[in-house]
């Protein structure tokens, strides 16, 4: 048996969909892939050769952020490649670095940037767009986040392009509707559901790719994040065992936080485990062992070591991140941190950390301290993306009993006809994860 | 489950009383609205047992089907059901006003107002409960498609004239119904619920009767005993003293008296059939007539009290007055009923049974944009509702201390100037985070600049100053006005345009019954409900 090589997988996975996209005969070609697998390296690719090609086309992603990177990373791979920004008429509508690349024409009517190789936009900027502003449907389109966009959405922009490559990771959070959709829940193209779900419901016979290798996960979390998210398609990490390494300058004081974090830096993992309690959303303790966590790891002088660079890098505050499931114990995290005298540490929901990465992540469990196990607790892409933004090592704070928890709310969501069933459920994703973690647990008493 | 409403679910526990929840009445009542109390037969879907209809609550009208299974009889009540409904919606159809609509002129792309009429006022419909409203629904689905003999002579059952159309306008009513906001069919509970905090669980406050007993206790009870009573207690008979308010019967209203009631009426009526000359058919027509109304009797006997109950949640909405958005909202009913009067007048057919891809898309966009104007504008409408959004972190008041006049560095310097605030209250801001006060009934928007040391905030304003350097007089606050300033935007963006139904891409499975026809069912062709 020959040993992985996930430069040569990942690069036939690429070449495959690369050659669907340019020469296939599909409308569409849909690529599945997991956390950190170098979607964007991939739509950067993609939309080069395609104007290399001569086929100008243009790109949909789902924010004002993506959006910016995406030109910005284009920008860097091809300075001379005359690309537009289609923008909204708010003030400061796009990043201000974009104003420094000479071949990035910025405008909100798509009619100034007729002509141009590759136009980027939002989706809910080109939904506003009109085929006959920019002299007739684009030839190729690529629908960047294609999971995390809506069906309405997508109905909205398909008619400006005939042809499209779909991108994104079907286990990180699906779409949500603030108002109630039931009524069309089993058809085809339910307006509340994931873009590529009703294109595949349509167009079966699409070819679907998927990218085989996780650059950002380490080998520790690969295999844990992809048996509980993604277990019938299975990926690896790019890097082995030992490749990646974080240390710490300072000793451990041996109180339940360091602990925490020397079982991160040697396992990946640590689980900091509080007395159960069932608590208000902002667990006030919760909240102070995050940010203690935090502090802690600022103080220890973290230093990791990565195939990037033969050198440690300092693990700054920029590298570090913490996940919550609500926007209020993010604002609590961050009051906590403040106090601590943290700054610069990204505090935020799973929403709006999906798609980053940094090198230390610190989760505050969506169920911890909760009386009931709800459907958007127990959602799967919720716990995905907070289990794997990280390039070195997750810490997870929760209260205990957890798992009785799961035990005693089995799911209770009305079954829908016609709605194909999202495997795995978060019940079942929940407890995966938690006996894996189970194995780091640190205990504290605060 | 937000936190001023855990807080006032606690205090009605231990108070022993509902807390309100708002100032005002967040949804418009007509002064004449027709109230529907439906009930259904147990273990078959969509039979009608009986109801009682209304606009004057002194007398209401009393629809039974005393053979629940037997389909004339139900058409017998929907026919009386539309002779009863139908006068009351066609009371409004005739009263109109001139009015402007924004439409798009489809070959220029541009979009420009017509001249339209909107009905002066709307009729609007009240169930019981939100099991009322499903069943609203499901009337119209089974109603809708039913031919009558005059549409189609060779239809083997011919449904009675007018049903049909009232199925078109209950489907109409009960979709209107998924629309936040919207008051043309309301249930009573939900109501209640949207005023009033009760010290029981949501589930237990689907219960009209024990709802209004923690709204309205009787003298010297608290709310918990009274809403007990209310769900459990029964008489010497065995009987419910509070029936629940449908459209599902009380079970053992069901065994013990009605079915053996029914059974009495099949008895009668075959007797009747079998009945030899013209003197015993005369006697056993009267045995019949007495089942028939004893029948009505024992419906009626559990149909009152929930009639009775949904006019004392009127009563008890009326004494709050309504909200100033309230009207607006009512205005987009009054929008929807006049667009579906005119749809039956011009011949259209009946609602489809699904809604096609784009039809879906607009409606679930227009909810959501409803729903962002509902919770903006209730807020608005209501300082009880904002604070439950300052307590979350979503809107803050403060008080002003200071004004920095400021300009944007260019050419042309527009204003820009910093307030600096100080609250009480805990909002989440970060830097850049736009924020909204309303400013002669229109939105004006800041942002927020950053917290000073000893915890005041400021923020730079940015629009609603006129074209001027300096600020239109009364545009930027002064020094000691309390305002209070949201996150949430108080207005929503126009929403994108759709393709039309028969321009569907491919990625939606392209134009509707473009695909393969849905078949009726192989085994009960008449099967495509």
């Amino acid at each position: 048996m020959t040993a992985f090589d996930p430069g040569a997988a990942a690069a036939g996975a690429t070449d495959a969909i690369l050659a669907d996209t340019l020469h296939g005969v599909s409308r569409g070609v849909v690529v599945d892939s997991p956390p950190g697998a170098g979607k964007s390296t991939l739509v950067v690719r993609a939309a080069l050769e395609l104007a290399a090609a001569g086929r100008p086309l243009m790109v949909v992603a789902q924010t004002n952020s993506q959006v910016d990177d995406l030109v910005v990373r284009l920008a860097e791979k091809a300075p001379d490649l005359p690309v537009g920004r289609l923008h909204s008429n708010d003030s400061d509508p796009y990043d201000k670095a974009l104003d420094d690349l000479d071949n990035v024409r910025k405008s909100s009517k798509a009619g100034d940037l007729a002509g141009l190789d590759v136009v980027i936009s939002t989706a809910a900027k080109w939904a506003h767009v009109k085929s006959t502003d920019t002299g007739g449907p684009w030839r190729h389109a690529i629908v960047d986040e294609a999971y995390q966009m809506r069906s309405d959405a997508l109905l909205a922009v398909a008619g400006l392009f005939e042809r499209a490559l779909f991108v994104g990771d079907p286990g990180q959070l699906d779409p949500f509707a603030i108002a109630d959709a039931e009524q069309w829940a089993g058809l085809s193209y339910d307006p509340s559901a994931s873009a590529v779900s009703t294109l595949l419901a349509h167009n079966p016979e699409l070819p679907q790719h998927r990218l085989p290798v996780s650059w950002r996960l380490p080998a520790s979390a690969a295999p844990l994040v992809s048996d509980a998210f993604y277990p019938f398609t299975p990926f690896r990490s790019g890097t082995d065992h030992g490749d990646r390494r974080l240390a710490f300058g300072v000793a451990s004081d041996g109180s339940a936080p360091d602990r925490a974090l020397d079982e991160a830096a040697e396992s990946g993992w640590a689980l900091l485990e509080l007395p159960a309690r069932h608590t208000p959303r902002t667990d006030p303790e919760a909240v102070r062992a995050v940010a203690r966590v935090v502090r802690r790891l600022l103080d220890r002088g973290g230093a990791a070591t990565s195939e990037r660079s033969p050198e440690p890098v300092p693990l700054t505050a920029a590298r570090i991140a913490v996940g919550t499931a609500h926007r209020d114990q993010a604002a609590a995290v961050r009051a906590a941190l403040a106090e601590l005298g943290v700054t610069g540490v990204a505090v935020d929901t799973a929403n709006r950390l999906q798609g980053r990465e940094f090198d230390v992540t610190v989760v505050l469990h969506p169920l911890s301290g909760r009386p009931d196990a709800t459907a958007f607790h127990l959602e799967t892409g919720r716990l995905c993306v907070l289990a794997s933004r990280h390039r070195h090592a997750c810490i997870v704070v929760c209260r205990a009993g957890v798992t009785d928890l799961l035990d005693d709310h089995p799911s209770t969501e009305p079954v829908q006809l016609g709605v194909t069933v999202k495997f795995p459920d978060g019940w079942e994703a929940n407890h995966a994860v938690l006996s894996h973690l189970a194995e780091h647990r640190v205990v504290w008493q605060p | 489950m937000s936190l001023i409403s855990t807080l006032a679910r606690l205090e009605a526990v231990e108070s022993g009383r509902a807390q309100p929840l708002t100032t005002v009445r967040h949804r418009h009542l007509s002064e004449r609205p027709l109230v529907f109390v439906p009930l259904t037969t147990a273990g078959e879907a969509g039979a009608p047992l009986g109801a009682l209809v209304g606009s004057d609550r002194a007398a209401p009208t009393l629809l039974v089907v005393p053979q629940p299974r037997d389909r004339d009889l139900r058409f017998t009540f929907l026919a009386d059901l539309a002779e009863a409904v139908l006068p009351y919606l066609d009371a409004y159809a005739d009263d109109v006003e001139p009015a402007e609509r924004s439409e798009t002129d489809p070959e220029t792309g541009k979009k420009t107002k017509v001249e339209a009429e909107l009905c002066a006022d709307a009729p609007q419909l009240i169930v019981p409960g939100r099991a009322g409203i499903d069943f609203v629904r499901l009337l119209g689905r089974s109603m809708r498609f039913r031919r009558t003999a005059e549409q189609d002579p060779d239809a083997p059952y011919p449904a009675p004239p007018r049903v049909p159309l009232l199925g078109r306008w209950f489907t109409h009513y009960a979709e209107r119904a998924r629309t936040p906001g919207a008051a043309l069919l309301l249930a009573a509970t939900d109501l209640l619920n949207r005023h009033w905090a009760s010290g029981q669980s949501s589930l237990e406050d689907q219960h009209l009767g024990a709802l209004l007993a923690w709204i309205d206790p009787p003298e010297g009870e608290s709310g918990a005993e009274a809403a007990l009573r209310a769900e459990l207690a029964r008489g010497a008979d065995g009987q419910l003293l509070c029936p629940p308010a449908g459209p599902a019967t009380d079970p053992a209203f069901d065994n013990r008296l009605l079915a053996p009631a029914v059974e009495r009426y099949d008895r009668a009526r075959q007797a009747l059939q079998t009945a030899e000359d013209g003197l015993a058919a005369d006697e056993r027509l009267v045995q019949l007539t007495i089942a028939e109304r004893e029948i009505r009797r024992l419906l009626a006997a559990q149909l009152m009290p929930t009639w009775t109950a949904v006019w004392r949640a009127l009563d008890l909405l009326r004494e709050l007055p309504e909200g100033e958005r309230a009207a607006a909202r009512w205005t987009s009913d009054r929008w929807s009923f006049t667009g579906h009067r005119d749809r039956i007048a011009a011949g259209e057919p009946p609602q489809p049974r699904r809604d096609d891809a784009v039809t879906a898309a607009t409606k679930l966009l227009r909810r959501e944009r409803a729903q962002a104007e509902l919770e903006a504008g209730e807020a608005l409408d209501d300082p009880l509702v904002m604070a439950g959004r300052r307590l979350a972190g979503e809107a803050f008041a403060g008080e002003v201390v200071e004004v920095t006049p400021a300009w944007t560095e260019s050419k042309r310097p527009s204003p820009r100037p910093l307030v600096t605030l100080r609250t009480d209250d805990a909002p989440h801001l970060a830097e850049g985070t736009k924020v909204y006060r309303t400013l002669d009934g229109k939105p004006q928007k800041a942002e927020f600049v950053t917290y000073e040391p000893e915890g005041a905030l400021v923020l730079r304003i940015l629009d609603k100053m006129g074209r001027a350097k300096d600020p239109a007089p009364g545009s930027v606050p002064d020094k000691g006005d309390r305002i209070c300033w949201t996150l949430f935007e108080h207005e929503q963006r126009g929403a994108p345009k759709l393709p039309d139904p028969e321009a569907t891409p491919w990625t939606h499975g392209g134009p509707p019954g473009s695909g393969t026809a849905e078949q009726p069912d192989p085994l009960t062709p008449e099967d495509l409900l």
